[in-house]
Parts: structure tokens; C-alpha cells; sequence
């Protein structure tokens, strides 16, 4: 069966303030690094997955992604998907 | 009158929840370990604060698919008293028994500390027995405690006076000084202050102990 990898980005939705990225945003000004606007803290989730075929590889992620490895009420998700042949990306 | 006292692993309130519920209340109790699905002899159940599934991917999201879960969710739908606490809250969002989520305090800091409240009982079935605006002080202890909804399903809250407990001095920055929600009919209750830990003067008040005596009511 084809195998698939897929690369899921989890990040708070924009509404949603991210203390974790304002800390982060403050020690970067305190390294000397200066002019960031922004700086969002997420997550990258990497799955490799067997499936007959691409729609329902995709299918699948999408499920994943939208009802386990984020939560929509407070996060955005985002998803690369590749198929992949004795673990080599195509 | 049994209640059940969910246990998932990283669960770390169980034991103070049964010593408060048996200890000062003397109810009986069982644990519910999280691959449990009979809740039969069960009259309420009580989802205790810790860190289930190490908070691995967000704070109750592994917890949500736990097997017991299934059956609180049916023991819920079907009337049946639900407490959850701190991370128990946490959970009861997860599976949507109530809505909106907590996040990252606002300044990210672990808060361990009295904090006062007021109670908007409404037809919530744990706070019965509260007056309506009345001032209590329950610990909280949590770093994910932050309540967070949309502007709308907040006024919608509001409205329906299902916002039953509010911070007086909000620590965590929760919309709206949320502090503890209930559902619709008013059988579940998910709050991040620790009840359980103020049950007797000598940890530091009792202002818990009604809440969790409502089950005997």
C-alpha cells in the first residue's frame, strides 16, 4: 500500500493571544535581534501513513488534524501531505 | 450515594477529592479507572484536577478519547451530576461537554493561590446552595487556566447565566473573568479552582464544601 508523509502546523489562531510567543518575542530583543513584529509559538506534527490513495490519505489527515491535533476553538491547522516510496519524499 | 472519581494517568487531585468527599462528607467513592466504561451504581461523577496523559498535545486532549469518557459523556447527556475540575475543566471542553478552551495563563507564571470568587448559581445542580452573588475564596493551581471563547458564544454564556463562578481579581486572563461554566441544563459543571482543597479549616477554609455536599441534596 503507498505510503504517505504528511506535515501538520498547529499554531493558535490569530484572535488568541500567545503569551509563550510574547516572552520569546522580549528575550530575542534581549539577544540584540530587533524589529520583530511578530512571533507566534506552534507545533509541527510529522505522520507517515499508509492508505490506498491520496484522497483518502488526505481524508484521513484532515480528520486527524481537525479533531485530535488541534483544537479549532483556539488553533488553526495547516497540512503538506507527500506520498513516499521506501521512506524516500517523492 | 456513590461517586465516581475518574482516574487517567497523570490524575493528581483523586485522592484529595476522595478524602474530601469521604473524609469530610462521608460519602462513598469510586475510583474510575480510565479504561472503565461501567458507571453502574454511579449517582455523580467527579473529574479531578492533575495532568492527564502528561498534557502531552494540549491540556485534556488525549483524556477526551479515554474510554470512561464515553460513558461519563452518555451519564451526562442523560442527566447525570458532572464536576470537573482544573484539569477535569480542561477535559469537559476537549470533549464538548462545554464549549470554549483554556489556554496559557496570560502571564505564562504556574498560579498556586487563594482566589476570590463569585458564585451566579443560576440553575447550576453543584451550586444550589450558593446565594446568588455570593462572595467565596477557593484555591486555584493551575498554568493552562486562561478561558478563552469567541466574543459571541461569550455575550451567548452571559446571557443564558451559565458563567456560574468569576474571578474577583482575574489572575489568569480569562474573557470575561471566567473562572467556572455549566451546560445548558445546568448537570455539569467544569471550574478551575480547587473545591476539594477547601473542605476543612485546616486547608485553609470550607467555602468547597458545599459544592460538593450539592450532590447529596
Amino acid at each position: 500500500m503507498p505510503l504517505f508523509s504528511a506535515h501538520v502546523q498547529v499554531s493558535l489562531r490569530s484572535s488568541v493571544l500567545d503569551p509563550a510567543g510574547e516572552a520569546t518575542r522580549a528575550a530575542a530583543a534581549r539577544l540584540g535581534v530587533d524589529g520583530i513584529k511578530t512571533l507566534r509559538i506552534g507545533k509541527s506534527i510529522h505522520v507517515e501513513l499508509e492508505a490506498p490513495d491520496r484522497a483518502t490519505a488526505q481524508a484521513q489527515i484532515e480528520l486527524l488534524s481537525d479533531r485530535l491535533l488541534a483544537n479549532p476553538v483556539i488553533e488553526d491547522w495547516s497540512l503538506e501531505l507527500a506520498e513516499t516510496h521506501g521512506g524516500q519524499q517523492a | 450515594m456513590t461517586v465516581g472519581i475518574v482516574v487517567f494517568p497523570g490524575s493528581n487531585c483523586d485522592r484529595d477529592v476522595r478524602w474530601a468527599l469521604e473524609g469530610c462528607l462521608h460519602l462513598s467513592t469510586r475510583f474510575l479507572w480510565h479504561e472503565e466504561r461501567d458507571l453502574g451504581g454511579i449517582d455523580a461523577v467527579v473529574l479531578p484536577g492533575g495532568f492527564s496523559y502528561g498534557d502531552y498535545l494540549r491540556c485534556g486532549a488525549i483524556a477526551r478519547f479515554a474510554p470512561v469518557l464515553e460513558a461519563v459523556r452518555d451519564f451526562a447527556h442523560g442527566g447525570g451530576p458532572v464536576l470537573g475540575i482544573c484539569n477535569g475543566f480542561q477535559v469537559l471542553t476537549e470533549m464538548g461537554l462545554l464549549p470554549g478552551a483554556l489556554t496559557r495563563n496570560q502571564k505564562l507564571h504556574f498560579l498556586c493561590e487563594p482566589a476570590p470568587l463569585e458564585v451566579r448559581p443560576g440553575t447550576c445542580q453543584w451550586l444550589k446552595s450558593y446565594g446568588e452573588g455570593e462572595a467565596i475564596n477557593l484555591p486555584i493551581a493551575h498554568g493552562e487556566g486562561r478561558y478563552q471563547c469567541d466574543a459571541d458564544e461569550l455575550q451567548q454564556l452571559e446571557g443564558e447565566g451559565r458563567v456560574v463562578l468569576r474571578y474577583g481579581q482575574n489572575p489568569n486572563g480569562s474573557v470575561g473573568d471566567v473562572a467556572g461554566l455549566t451546560n445548558q441544563a445546568g448537570n455539569v459543571l467544569g471550574l478551575m479552582p480547587h473545591p476539594e482543597r477547601a473542605c476543612d479549616p485546616a486547608t485553609g477554609g470550607t467555602d468547597g464544601l458545599r459544592l460538593l455536599a450539592s450532590v447529596l441534596a
